[in-house]
């Protein structure tokens, strides 16, 4: 009898013919989607600089790209970025850890609201409320506060995000309720009880929205461009632009900086790629 | 590990009848101490903006003195024939994007499924361009997007034997080719869902239709498109969410040219509102965008509904 891993069944189909097949179709799943990204990383360290092509052989290795990246500022974006990245998903981590808690473990009136609330956050991306945005950031209501072109005004936005508190939520409501009655037998408080008892036991959860926050919060592109007229300011992604061309070596410069610009995301995606796959599910399955 | 705990009475069942007077309004209070930072942040960077969107789009903007203008903004919205074909596109752009990642997403997911270990390293690789940052993808396609006969993509047409095609540099061509980049990477990302929707499909069904005699076809028609149907709308109301809003990718790769050929809602909504300085005009592009969001997310999970019922 025919036995069954997947729904094609094409794992039992053995021969020269089938194994030749596989291996064209699986090489070539990788070649279409990994070969942009290996021409990049190639072409990077290349030295003839042909502005049209990726180099698919390094022929003449070299770092030049990357020493006149300097010049061109791309370090101080890429810094900028760290800046942001970090001090933003630092936030939203703390952000997203402490509301799932009240949303998973505490009973109160106006919690369906709360709930629609969070939904209706992510129907307002960044992208629709741009203008608007803008606008307040350079006047903060009540705070009169000018938040362009500062760290701050790339960093407070994504402090909050939708997604990461209701994966947080999900997984803060298997905590067993038990281990928290305990720790309140115990004597111990209320912000003792979270940080001993309930978040020891969400680390996988922190692995789930840290890897995404950073994956969003590295992806920003329309924030930063509303907050950094100055160039100084400019976080990586949006700088790719200004560096598409240079006197000395041609789209070097750009090719070095885009690497470094992706790296940073495929490190990180490589690093929590269970946590990664993880959230993608359960993300999904809440839209 | 603690069973002792769990027959241990709960501490308020020491009072009987109402708890004590304090322990009623600390609950609540605790709560919303909790969920403070995240509505504060909320209400700052996503609530103020959208309120000040929707009073700016009635409005006709200045420096100094701005007047109420009604619909006005809305009407120039509707009418213009810039906003008109920018919609078409952000439509027409969204639809295929959307259609070309599931169908594809869809074929590669069942070619690939299966619990060897070298597939998890082709799932890996192929997930890649997901993760990394459209403004780096979007590079590395102009640079391939060359169009003379000696840009990347244009010399593996000509092993082929098709003539060098100007891509983005084309009117006719620019939003399929952002159309195309778009589908490369929302490819691998349906494919997951999928794969994560396969799992969970029963061996037993496969086995069963086999014994039977089913074709594969068949096999395929009536046990896993059935069983893939929640994947399906977890992916339209994806869509719906997200298809409209595109920016980045055209920002980056046509900035809506040549002669807005790719000009989407969401950079002429940029030009308009950081370039030209119409600022009620671009808002209520910004609110027109969020009502089709609105109307798009709430009709698929209508017809979710009415599937499921």
């Amino acid at each position: 009898m025919m036995r069954f891993d997947s729904a094609l069944g094409l794992e039992s189909r053995r021969g020269p013919f089938a194994t030749a097949g596989k291996i064209l179709l699986y090489s070539g799943m990788v070649v279409v989607f990994t070969g942009p990204l290996l021409g990049l990383l190639i072409s990077a360290f290349n030295k003839t600089l042909d502005p049209t092509s990726f180099t698919w052989w390094p022929d003449e290795f070299t770092f030049d790209n990357f020493v006149h990246a300097a010049d061109r500022n791309v370090y101080l974006y890429l810094f900028n970025s760290f800046v942001v990245v970090g001090f933003g998903l630092l936030l939203q981590m703390i952000v997203s850890v402490f509301a799932a808690y009240s949303l998973a473990r505490k009973k109160f009136r106006g919690m369906g609201v709360v709930m629609l609330i969070m939904l209706a956050t992510m129907m307002m991306p960044e992208e629709i409320i741009a203008i608007p945005l803008s606008l307040v950031l350079a006047d903060m209501p009540l705070l009169n506060v000018n938040l362009i072109g500062t760290y701050a005004g790339m960093i407070l936005p994504v402090g909050a995000w939708g997604f990461s508190i209701l994966v947080m939520t999900e997984f803060m409501k298997e905590v067993p309720v038990e281990l928290e009655e305990a720790a309140r037998i115990d004597g111990a408080g209320e912000l003792r009880t979270f940080f001993t008892v309930i978040l020891p036991l969400c680390r996988p959860a922190l692995g789930v929205i840290g890897v995404f926050g950073f994956t969003m919060i590295w992806d920003q592109y329309l924030l930063p461009l509303i907050v950094a007229p100055e160039s100084s300011m400019w976080t990586l992604p949006i700088a790719l632009r200004s560096l598409r061309s240079d006197e000395e070596v041609g789209i070097g410069v750009l090719l070095a900086a885009t690497l470094l610009a992706l790296l940073p995301s495929i490190i990180a995606f490589l690093a929590f790629q269970r946590q990664f796959m993880r959230g993608l599910t359960s993300g999904a399955v809440k839209g | 590990m603690t069973p002792t705990l769990t027959t241990a009475p709960p501490p308020r069942a020491a009072a009987p009848g109402q708890p004590p007077r304090r322990a009623r309004w600390r609950g609540p209070l605790v709560a919303w101490a909790f969920l403070a930072p995240a509505l504060l942040l909320f209400l700052y960077f996503k609530f103020i903006p959208m309120f000040t969107g929707l009073t700016m789009s009635l409005q006709e903007i200045r420096y100094i003195d701005s007047t109420w203008v009604g619909l006005d903004n809305y009407a120039t919205i509707l009418t213009d024939d810039a906003f008109r074909s920018a919609i078409w596109h952000s439509l027409v752009l969204a639809l295929g994007t959307t259609a070309g990642s599931i169908v594809f997403g869809l074929g590669l997911a069942l070619l690939i499924e299966g619990p060897a270990r070298y597939l998890w390293f082709v799932r890996t690789a192929a997930f890649l361009p997901v993760v990394v940052t459209m403004a780096a993808v979007a590079e590395v396609w102009r640079i391939m997007y060359h169009p003379g006969d000696t840009g990347t993509l244009n010399m593996i047409l000509g092993w082929v034997g098709i003539a060098p095609q100007p891509f983005l540099a084309d009117e006719d061509s620019s939003l399929l080719s952002i159309m195309v980049m778009n589908i490369w990477r929302g490819t691998p990302y349906d494919m997951m869902i999928f794969l994560a929707g396969l799992v969970g499909i029963d061996r037993t069904l496969y086995e069963a239709a086999a014994v039977d005699g089913a074709s594969t076809w068949r096999r395929l028609r009536h046990i896993t498109l059935p069983a893939l149907r929640p994947v399906f709308w977890i992916l339209f109301t994806l869509a719906a969410i997200r298809g409209l809003r595109v920016f980045v990718e055209v920002y980056v790769l046509t900035n809506g040219g040549p002669n807005g050929s790719s000009e989407v809602l969401m950079t002429l909504i940029y030009k308009l509102g950081f370039q030209t300085g119409e600022l009620g005009i671009a808002s209520a592009g910004g609110i027109v965008l969020f009502a089709a969001t609105l109307v798009l997310t709430v009709l698929v999970q209508l017809m979710r509904r009415r599937q499921a019922a």
